[in-house]
């Protein structure tokens, strides 16, 4: 084997890994205002009657999955919003549990987006008006990848917090809709 | 050639051997006592008769009576027949979450109130199995569950002159009718838009209802308030932070130290406003000598738990208040952990006793506070008369008797930027909420308690009303020696533990001490223990369904015979991993506790059940 062909299948490897970081995230700095709206009451996983299925996932949702600086946003948003305070770093307290594979109120990116905006009965403050859409959805993207949802290349390799606690990379991915899965 | 291999062998069993009895101790320790001291005769503590009248056998309110004792006259149940001890009914909470509260029992009636949604139930103990007379269901706002900080607990209801009072966690006072179940009056203290809970029981003394707020840990600010009796109408209500005629501070107000003397330190030993959301909450014990018609309570932590947020004392946070029963007038002020650092609240229990002392008997008020020492404090005028270590602490030095002050360790100071390690004890302190017994014959003060150390790291915390206010990550973990629970019987007198019983988990169920020689308590796992008062001899244990944080007591029945109730169901601070569905793989969860009792979901299962025990007929 020739150097110089080693040379270039190194090249090829090199242009493939720079592609595959190209598309890890994008961040639409030009593209339109998204509309600022929360998509409102959707529903946990529950029944659906007439249809059987769920509706479609909010397309904005894809904006903020796997999306590195909303998730590093989002991170920050829940230290400063108080989030860890309930939630702790996602094994919860006065709130519940966010990295373990239960969500009362639905595990999709739009589910948890309208959770925050909107408030729960046993405690959840709505935090509609006090974070503008932009946040609500990078928190609730932040708050997804606690139960390791997003691609391990689009979380942070460090948590804030003491280092007791485990950073995104290292949190084990757990099923995003096990009460679907426990009954199937 | 072969010795050596035999020899390598042999070495190898041994190992092997070693490594398997290792395996054993690595079991739970059983609850053996040890003996530390003699128990001498002699003169010792007896609380103040005025605040502890003749047992009548009924249990009125869950200190048993205003000098808190938690002690039974009943004598039935000895060490000798303890072992006979039997269920004589059991009754269903409907509740999964912690309990904290001691059943009451007046003249045949049995009271329950139950966490979240603190339903209050009376059971006829005239008839078999105890059937339902009425329940009351208060209705609280389901969204008070998101402000509470430790779960959703309420630690008991009061009955005074044919009412029974308490308290709901969205912060009403409520007085029913105990006969008929039928709702007297309701009074809207606390704001939940605020953070304000409200999970103390209410103490009733001269006509007044005495209830303070809950929220530590979301910026509130503290208060006790006295309503009337008979309306429900507040008559006077203290803050514990801010201007000196918010405190009700006035001319009656003399602390013995010259660290609390001075105008309005409430406002001057905060940065500016910070004591409108500082906290010093009013969430656990009050106790009420009738012969100086004061109150005694302890306030909370000052918040954010970041103490690089609020440098100065915060005053009157995490210390002890006197006042006037009629006025609400202070009178005196101790500060146990001035500027606290450890979230050392200094609600616990204070229990009323008179000592020898120069060959008469003084006026004292014993504390096992959480910052781990016992005080022993002149309740007329707040003078610290000891206060020894009952607990490992390496986060201080001892308390500087001269000055009043707690002497800190400046490398266990959390700070901004570090995390801190190993401060003991930790955040709930050597001992938090949950009461002692003091038993007026062996003059002990029978002390159920935590062995916890903790890593903490603090941040700046922002302030959103109705949020946590804390800035701070930590994480507990077991203290020298392993095991997480101590059980302590202390002799007040001498400054020392007499004998000791160290239990796996963190002993958070209170204790009750009897006059036949008993005291009970329960543990995480959910076993009711008896031991003997003079020994700490194990001679009685049941298994209930869930952990026990409920208060034991011990009534009369209408059949005239003695029986100890206890509710068991785990949950508070310490078992809301349990109770909250937690995950444990985040040390920091349930600001940090979590991290200490990551077996619990292993050890016990939530669900609230009265046990009532008694001898066989």
């Amino acid at each position: 084997m020739s150097s110089r062909f080693r040379a270039s299948a190194l090249a090829i490897a090199l242009a493939a890994l720079a592609i595959a970081g190209c598309d890890r995230e994008e961040r639409h700095s030009r593209s339109k205002p998204v509309t600022e709206t929360i998509p409102a009451g959707q529903s946990p996983d529950t029944i659906y009657p007439g249809t059987g299925t769920a509706p479609p996932l909010d397309a904005r949702a894809a904006l903020y999955d796997n999306n590195a600086p909303a998730l590093a946003e989002g991170q920050m948003l829940y230290t400063q919003m108080n989030c860890v305070g309930c939630h702790s770093h996602g094994g919860g307290g006065m709130g519940p549990a966010l990295m373990d594979d239960e969500w009362r109120y639905g595990g999709r990116l739009d589910q948890i987006a309208a959770t925050i905006a909107e408030g729960r009965p046993n405690g959840m403050p709505a935090w509609r008006g006090k974070l503008t859409q932009d946040q609500i959805w990078k928190l609730a993207a932040y708050v997804r990848s606690l139960s390791g949802q997003p691609s391990k290349d689009a979380v942070s390799s460090r948590a804030d917090a003491m280092s007791a606690t485990t950073p995104g990379t290292l949190t084990p991915r757990e099923p995003a809709h096990s009460s679907d899965t426990a009954q199937q | 050639m072969r010795r050596v291999a035999t020899a390598v062998l042999t070495v190898s069993a041994a190992l092997t051997g070693a490594a398997l009895a290792s395996c054993n101790k690595q079991q739970p320790p059983t609850s053996q006592a040890r003996i530390l001291a003699p128990l001498t005769s002699g003169p010792h503590a007896l609380p103040p008769a005025a605040a502890s009248p003749v047992d009548d056998g009924n249990w009125v309110m869950p200190g048993k009576d205003y000098a808190s004792t938690r002690f039974s006259a009943l004598t039935q149940v000895t060490p000798a027949n303890v072992r006979n001890l039997g269920v004589a009914f059991t009754f269903s909470t409907a509740t999964t979450h912690g309990y904290e509260a001691p059943p009451l029992v007046v003249n045949g009636t049995m009271y329950l109130i139950t966490p979240f949604p603190n339903d209050v139930y009376a059971l006829d103990l005239t008839k078999p199995g105890a059937p339902t007379k009425w329940v009351f269901k208060p209705k609280p706002i389901a969204a008070s569950q998101g402000v509470a900080c430790c779960d959703v607990v309420n630690r008991g209801a009061v009955y005074s002159n044919g009412k029974i009072i308490f308290n709901t966690l969205d912060g009403q006072t409520i007085a029913v009718d105990a006969n008929s179940g039928q709702q007297i009056w309701r009074t809207q203290l606390g704001n939940i838009q605020k953070g304000e809970t409200i999970t103390m029981a209410p103490l009733v003394a001269g006509g007044k209802v005495l209830v303070g707020d809950s929220g530590g840990e979301m910026g509130v600010r503290g208060w006790i308030a006295a309503l009337d009796e008979g309306s429900g109408k507040v008559v006077w209500k203290a803050f514990n932070t801010g201007p000196d005629k918010d405190v009700l501070i006035g001319s009656r107000f003399k602390p013995f130290y010259a660290s609390d003397q001075g105008k309005d330190l409430g406002v001057k030993t905060w940065p500016p406003d910070a004591w409108k959301i500082g906290g010093a909450t009013v969430w656990g014990w009050v106790s009420y000598d009738p012969a100086l018609n004061l109150i005694y309570y302890g306030t909370s932590n000052p918040g954010p738990w970041n103490p690089d947020q609020r440098p100065g004392d915060n005053k009157w946070s995490t210390g002890v208040f006197a006042r006037d029963l009629n006025t609400g007038e202070a009178v005196w002020y101790y500060q146990s952990s001035p500027h606290d650092l450890f979230d050392h609240d200094d609600i616990n229990e204070i229990i009323l006793a008179d000592i020898p002392w120069n060959g008469a008997r003084r006026p004292v008020m014993l504390r096992p506070a959480r910052n781990g020492y016992f005080y022993v404090m002149d309740r007329r005028n707040g003078q610290v008369l000891s206060a020894t270590p009952y607990g490992y602490i390496n986060s201080s030095k001892g308390v500087d008797l001269k000055s009043g002050r707690l002497i800190p360790v400046a490398e266990k100071e959390p700070k901004s930027g570090r995390v801190t390690r190993n401060i003991c004890p930790a955040a709930p302190g050597a001992k938090d909420w949950n009461p002692a017994a003091f038993s007026p014959i062996t003059g002990l003060i029978y002390i159920p308690h935590l062995n916890l150390c903790m890593d903490e790291g603090v941040m700046e915390a922002n302030y959103i009303s109705g949020t946590p206010y804390l800035g701070a990550d930590a994480k507990m973990y077991a203290g020298p020696g392993g095991n997480r629970g101590v059980f302590t019987a202390w002799d007040p007198m001498r400054r020392r533990a007499v004998w000791e019983i160290k239990e796996d988990l963190p002993l958070w169920s209170p204790a009750l001490a009897t006059a036949g020689g008993l005291v009970f308590y329960g543990t995480m796992d959910g076993w009711f223990k008896a031991v003997d008062a003079r020994s700490g001899k194990l001679l009685w244990q049941f298994k209930a369904g869930s952990g026990i944080i409920g208060q034991p007591i011990s009534y009369r029945g209408p059949d005239g015979r003695q029986y100890i109730a206890v509710v068991a169901g785990v949950g508070g601070w310490a078992g809301a991993i349990v109770a909250g569905k937690m995950d444990p793989r985040d040390p920091t969860g349930a600001l940090g506790f979590a991290n200490a009792v990551k077996d619990l979901p292993m050890k016990s299962t939530a669900g609230g059940m009265l046990y009532v025990f008694a001898l066989p007929r």
